[in-house]
């Protein structure tokens, strides 16, 4: 953790109510994240990797503790508050990659600086850097349906890349893509990292993501079992990208 | 303005079910501002012709006078004098006497009113000017539906009987001289019109009158032993009427209103609940859960402005061919007894246009927004697993 940290989880836990009693998703969680890294969250399905990334992107509370994501409590925030938290400084990526339909590739990479104040001409250069970035900007003007699933992956990169934020929460990225896509689009991601010093925290299983972490965090039954630094030189980070 | 633009690409995006939408509002759209505007139309129509055939600018009446019982007319007369009678010089006040007659025509039986009028008269447009006596006979005037309920034509004489002021019955024989149209009916069925002196001398009620209509340039005064009634009172029937088609129809575009709401409504069901991930996305992109609300809401209610856009289409090109020709009215429509002419303009005045408009997009509003309330209790994990109840 060559930064300061960015994000603080202290001694959290979340608990879901069930029809009879609640079910502890996570359990007592400490962690701390820092600016520039590329961490994994890994672990069986129903660990509490999604939980924890969602209390992380300030979607959801924590039960217990706190999670403070760049000063503020997450637990704290008003609607209004975390809205503008997740607009200027976290980017979401989604397994199913949730692009708008009905706009076109541009307005989707866009939407979020709509929310934001800049000019038109301010938003298109950004949204064409953004675009530039993930090697699509020749499908500006394409609308999701036109484009291959990894293609589409790269477009909500760009999504949430192109308001430049902090942090970047990425849930199973690669888990509807192939294997040569799956390294695209985990290489482009690596390479944002190095550049914009963003810090990404992702939730997978898989074995090809894994390749690229600097940090590895194993969640079991909501609780971390194992929090492991990668050595520099065992990440495929050194792959000229 | 961001929600409208979003709105706006969305409920494109939506296709076919918008348009469906769009189509029905549109309809229901055109359909009350036409029946709005032809109810308008009539009632402007009607009212003009009311008034200058029967009502005029008021009308000064005997204070025994009652319109609704012929036998008030024994008693309900008075002679014309000090300042009434200066009016009537001056052509701002025309004198009518009326008495209860009956006439036979052909040998049958009917009852009529028989209205005396000055042949130089010009405050009403019933062409009294036919009445200017020649040639010794008693000349009257009658309209159409008279004549083809009597079946008389110019030229035909008739027996007619009546009271004089004593009670007396005497009787003569007029002709016709001429047979005139109005889209009044009241000035025409079972009316016969003869000049106002000889009316006065076959009664021996010299200088008399029952009524005194106004002209358009009287400003209303008082007149000593007059009851002066204005417009409103005396269309109060007419307004009746059109106010009874009014709510009749009213019902019926209510009801088309509701089919094109319901519609809404039921997109926007399902858009809340088809739509979660999508609502999960706009929260995890930074909106709040208010601002996603205003989208949804903006986008059910611009199916509003858009069938404003279609039914002005289709519309307009439509009531300006309409309002070139007119409506032909069945001859049915007479029976009701009130003012109604062959062709109906339509009038589309801008109080109703911009009624209505607002009733479209006020109502598609609303219907736009209840449903988008669930989306504030929306947890936006849940939303964005796109599982909810
Ligand atoms: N809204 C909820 N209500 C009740 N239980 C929930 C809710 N969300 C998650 N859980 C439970 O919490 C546990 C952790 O879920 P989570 O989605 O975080 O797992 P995960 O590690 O992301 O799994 P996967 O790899 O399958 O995505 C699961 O057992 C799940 O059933
Ligand atoms: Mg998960």
């Amino acid at each position: 953790m060559q930064n300061s940290d960015i994000i603080k989880i202290e001694n959290l836990t979340k608990r879901f109510h069930m029809g009879e009693g609640d079910f502890t998703a996570l359990r007592n969680i400490n962690l701390a994240f820092g600016k520039g890294e590329f961490t994994g969250l890994v672990g069986p399905s129903g660990s509490g990797k999604t939980t924890l990334l969602n209390i992380i992107g300030s979607l959801d509370n924590p039960t217990e503790g706190k999670a403070i994501v760049l000063g503020n409590s997450v637990s704290e925030l008003t609607h209004k508050q975390s809205a503008v938290l997740r607009n200027f400084h976290i980017g979401f990526i989604f397994q199913t990659y949730n692009l708008l339909s009905v706009y076109t590739v541009f307005d989707n990479v866009e939407f979020a600086l709509l929310l934001q104040k800049h000019t038109v001409t301010e938003r298109q250069k950004m949204v064409m850097e953004a675009l530039d970035w993930v090697g699509l900007a020749d499908k500006a003007k394409s609308k999701p349906a036109q484009l291959s699933g990894g293609e589409c992956q790269r477009v909500s990169i760009a999504r949430a890349m192109v308001k430049r934020p902090e942090i970047v929460l990425a849930d199973e990225p690669s888990a509807n893509l192939d294997a040569a896509n799956s390294h695209h689009i985990i290489q482009t991601m690596k390479k944002l990292n190095r550049e914009l010093n963003t810090t990404f925290i992702f939730a997978t299983h898989d074995e090809k993501v894994m390749l690229y972490l600097d940090r590895i965090i194993h969640l079991k039954d909501g609780m971390v079992e194992k929090d492991e630094l990668v050595p520099e030189s065992k990440t495929k980070s050194h792959v000229s990208l | 303005m961001l929600a409208f633009k979003l709105a706006f690409k969305n409920l494109i995006g939506a296709g076919l079910r918008t348009w469906l939408n769009v189509s029905v509002l549109s309809f229901a759209f055109v359909v009350i501002v036409f029946y709005n505007g032809m109810l308008d139309g009539w009632n402007r129509q009607g009212r003009s012709d009311t008034v200058a055939w029967e009502t005029g600018n008021g009308q000064y009446w005997h204070p025994l006078y009652d319109r609704y019982d012929p036998f008030s007319l024994q008693d309900a007369h008075a002679t014309v004098t000090g300042e009434a009678a200066k009016l009537v010089k001056e052509n701002q006040l025309l004198p009518m006497l009326i008495t209860q007659a009956t006439a036979y025509p052909q040998g049958r039986l009917l009852n009529v009113m028989l209205k005396g009028i000055d042949p130089n008269q010009e405050i009403l447009s019933i062409p009294s000017a036919s009445l200017k006596p020649q040639n010794g006979e008693i000349p009257a005037l009658i309209g159409k539906r008279m004549a083809e309920s009597a079946h008389l034509k110019k030229g035909d004489h008739v027996l007619v009987r009546w009271r004089d002021v004593n009670g007396t019955f005497d009787a003569r024989e007029v002709q016709v001289v001429d047979i005139f149209k109005s889209n009044v009916p009241t000035v025409d069925v079972s009316q016969v019109y003869i000049p106002l002196s000889i009316l006065q001398e076959m009664t021996g009620m010299k200088d008399e009158a029952t009524l005194l209509v106004a002209s358009a340039t009287l400003s209303s005064t008082q007149i000593k032993g007059w009851t002066f009634k204005d417009t409103k009172f005396l269309l109060k029937d007419f307004d009746e009427m059109i106010n009874a088609k009014k709510g009749g129809s009213r019902i019926l575009y209510l009801l088309l209103l509701t089919l094109a709401l319901l519609a809404i409504f039921d997109t926007q069901v399902l858009s809340v609940f088809r739509r979660q991930k999508e609502i999960g996305t706009y929260i995890a992109l930074g909106m709040t859960r208010l601002q996603v609300i205003r989208l949804f809401t903006v986008e059910g209610s611009m199916h509003s402005l858009l069938a404003l856009i279609l039914g002005s289409l289709y519309g307009i090109p439509l009531m300006l061919f309409i309002n070139k020709y007119g409506i032909p009215m069945p001859k049915s429509a007479d029976q009701a007894g009130v003012a109604i002419s062959e062709r109906i303009f339509p009038f589309y005045s801008l109080g109703m246009l911009v009624s209505t408009i607002l009733l479209v997009v006020i109502s598609a509003t609303i219907v736009s927004y209840f449903p988008t309330r669930r989306i504030s209790k929306m947890r936006p994990t849940d939303a964005l697993k796109g599982k909810m109840q």
